[in-house]
């Protein structure tokens, strides 16, 4: 038995902002780049296709899993009413991640397929992208699911998520240049961040080439980090509501 | 501790069985071993003031919170094992609403249904129902946002009946709600009593109480001071009649000396005196041989008023 929300889902705002930054970067900005080896040889378009997408499901993984979560304990305490039938706190976890996964996974696929009428992708590996995208969703997602489950006070926490974590993440993993630019020191920031490990991914899986292992190393960063974070929220969600 | 009210012969297995029951918040000690069993198709209220633990038994009763010490059973299951199972069967009105609130009304209740696995159709068809219930019908569509608070209490209410629960725990049900509402809720909980339902009751209004409870317990610091059916503790812990002279603040200090002996118990206020007798009017004229000369005066009959705020505090002169 899982824990169902209302569908109300809403694709403006899901599809439409990394679609709007694809158009301005890829064919505006873009058309100013000159293919070569930064860009792996290929259109700007297409080397910011990919990573666009990733990009968008970590803000709508954060978007999702901060004040939402926070406010069904705190303030609209749904989950204090739920937890009052048979679901239990875990389910509650379950549910809420399945929810920010569908979620990602319709921002997703409407993102790939306007993508795709603009000509952003060079073969099928897109599908494989959008995978990409919703595991670096939820990856992200869970452990600041443990967040919200844990602080009393968000609005610090949040701020404070957003200005230490969600913005550097945004900047240094290599979503609009790789990260060879970037200085070492800065760079290792990008090695502990799941957009720039999904980033990776995805390009990889859109533009072809990439070693397996490396790969495998990235895919693996993101799959630990869902199901740890996962493992640490369901935690707090059970020390949350059971008092 | 009064007399516990007469069982049934058939003497069925009790819903709800505590036995010195704890709930400790880190140090605190919110509940401190209370004993408690409520039989099938009664109505048992918990009574005491503000911060006595009657919310913090009622959520261990309705399988949210751990206990920390002691037994409880409750639908002849252990809440710590079983906590699912239990609440499938419960409905629960928690003491703060908790809609969620972007939802309709409809929506809340649709949805909260499917969290007991109710079919869609069967929760659509409950909806409807409660709606009718709560008297919201024509308000059916609207986002719980635009409810005003007694609306949103009936909400609630009609939310925890859902599920067509065999034991509903009511904390404060009636708080918020006005008059007409009240005693609307009053001949539901009636009907759903005759169905069979168990209800476990907490309330501030002694009138509640007394309307709705077969039997009660009175808590004060955690603790169970009394118990038994309203008339039982009226007998018990009050009189028959109650004689209340009022006086100009200040001097009713002067009369007490003056009633001495009129009364089973007398109790000074600043400006009124209370004599608990079995004849309030045989007190009167006696006061009025004596001389007193109160503003005005009433003879009414005890009620569990007198009784609660005797138990949980209010200075007496016996
Ligand atoms: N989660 C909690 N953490 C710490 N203390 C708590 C918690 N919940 C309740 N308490 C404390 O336990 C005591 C009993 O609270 P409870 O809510 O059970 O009282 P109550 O009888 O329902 O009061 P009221 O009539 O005001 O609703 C109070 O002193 C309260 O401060
Ligand atoms: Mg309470």
């Amino acid at each position: 038995m899982w824990y169902r929300r209302y569908w109300r889902s809403n694709l403006y705002s899901s599809g439409l902002q990394p679609l709007l930054f694809l158009a301005a970067m890829g064919l505006g900005f873009g058309s100013q780049v000159e293919p070569g080896p930064d860009t792996g040889g290929v259109d700007y378009l297409h080397f910011v296709a990919p990573t666009l997408l990733v990009s968008g499901a970590m803000m709508i993984a954060v978007f999702e899993s901060t004040w939402k979560v926070a406010s069904g304990f705190q303030w609209q305490r749904q989950y204090v009413a739920v937890i009052s039938t048979p679901i239990t706190p875990g389910q509650v976890f379950g549910g809420e991640l399945m929810w920010v996964g569908m979620r990602l996974l319709l921002s997703a696929v409407v993102y790939g397929v306007v993508a795709g009428a603009l000509g952003a992708w060079l073969g099928p590996g897109a599908l494989l992208v959008v995978l990409v995208g919703v595991l670096t969703g939820l990856a992200c997602a869970a452990p600041i699911m443990a967040l919200s489950a844990t602080v009393r006070n968000p609005s610090n926490a949040f701020s404070a998520l957003l200005r230490f974590v969600v913005m550097p993440v945004m900047l240094f993993s290599g979503t609009f240049f790789p990260i060879s630019y970037i200085p070492v020191p800065a760079r290792m920031l990008a090695w502990i961040s799941p957009l720039w490990h999904g980033n990776e991914l995805a390009r990889a899986a859109a533009l072809g080439g990439g070693e397996w292992l490396p790969l495998a190393g990235h895919g693996a960063f993101l799959v630990v980090l869902l199901l740890g974070g996962g493992l640490l929220a369901r935690s707090r969600f059970y020390r949350r509501l059971v008092v | 501790m009064a007399a516990v009210g007469e069982r049934s012969a058939r003497e069925p297995s009790p819903l709800v069985s505590a036995k010195a029951l704890v709930k400790r918040f880190g140090e605190f000690e919110a509940v401190r071993g209370i004993d408690v069993e409520v039989v099938k198709g009664e109505a048992f209220g918990f009574l005491g003031p503000n911060g006595a633990g009657k919310s913090s038994a009622m959520r261990m009763v309705g399988c949210v919170s751990p206990r920390s010490d002691g037994d409880l059973r409750v639908l002849d299951m252990d809440p710590q094992v079983d906590g699912p199972s239990i609440r499938a069967r419960l409905g629960v009105v928690p003491q703060e609403d908790n809609l969620d609130t972007e939802l309709s009304i409809r929506q809340n209740l649709q949805v909260y249904g499917r969290y007991f696995g109710l079919s869609r159709a069967h929760v659509r068809a409950k909806a409807t129902e409660l709606m009718e219930f709560a008297q919201l019908t024509e308000r059916a569509d609207d986002e719980v946002d635009t409810l005003s608070g007694g609306m949103k209490r009936r909400l609630t209410i009609a939310r925890s009946l859902v599920n067509d629960p065999d034991l509903l725990l009511l904390d404060e049900p009636t708080t918020g709600l006005d008059p007409q509402a009240r005693h609307l809720l009053w001949d539901r909980l009636f009907r759903l009593k005759q169905l069979g339902v168990t209800l476990l009751i907490t309330t501030h209004y002694m009138d509640e109480a007394e309307q709705l409870c077969d039997r009660l317990v009175i808590m004060d610091n955690g603790r169970i001071v009394a118990e038994g059916s309203p008339p039982e503790l009226i007998a018990c812990y009050s009189s028959r009649e109650v004689l209340e002279l009022r006086f100009a603040p200040g001097e009713s200090g002067d009369v007490a000396s003056t009633v001495d002996g009129l009364a089973d118990r007398v109790e000074v206020l600043p400006d009124r005196v209370l004599l608990y007798t079995e004849n309030g009017e045989a007190a009167l004229s006696a006061t009025h041989a004596r001389g007193v000369r109160p503003l005005s005066c009433l003879v009414r009959r005890s009620t569990l008023e007198d009784v609660f705020l005797r138990l949980t505090g209010r200075t007496l002169v016996d």
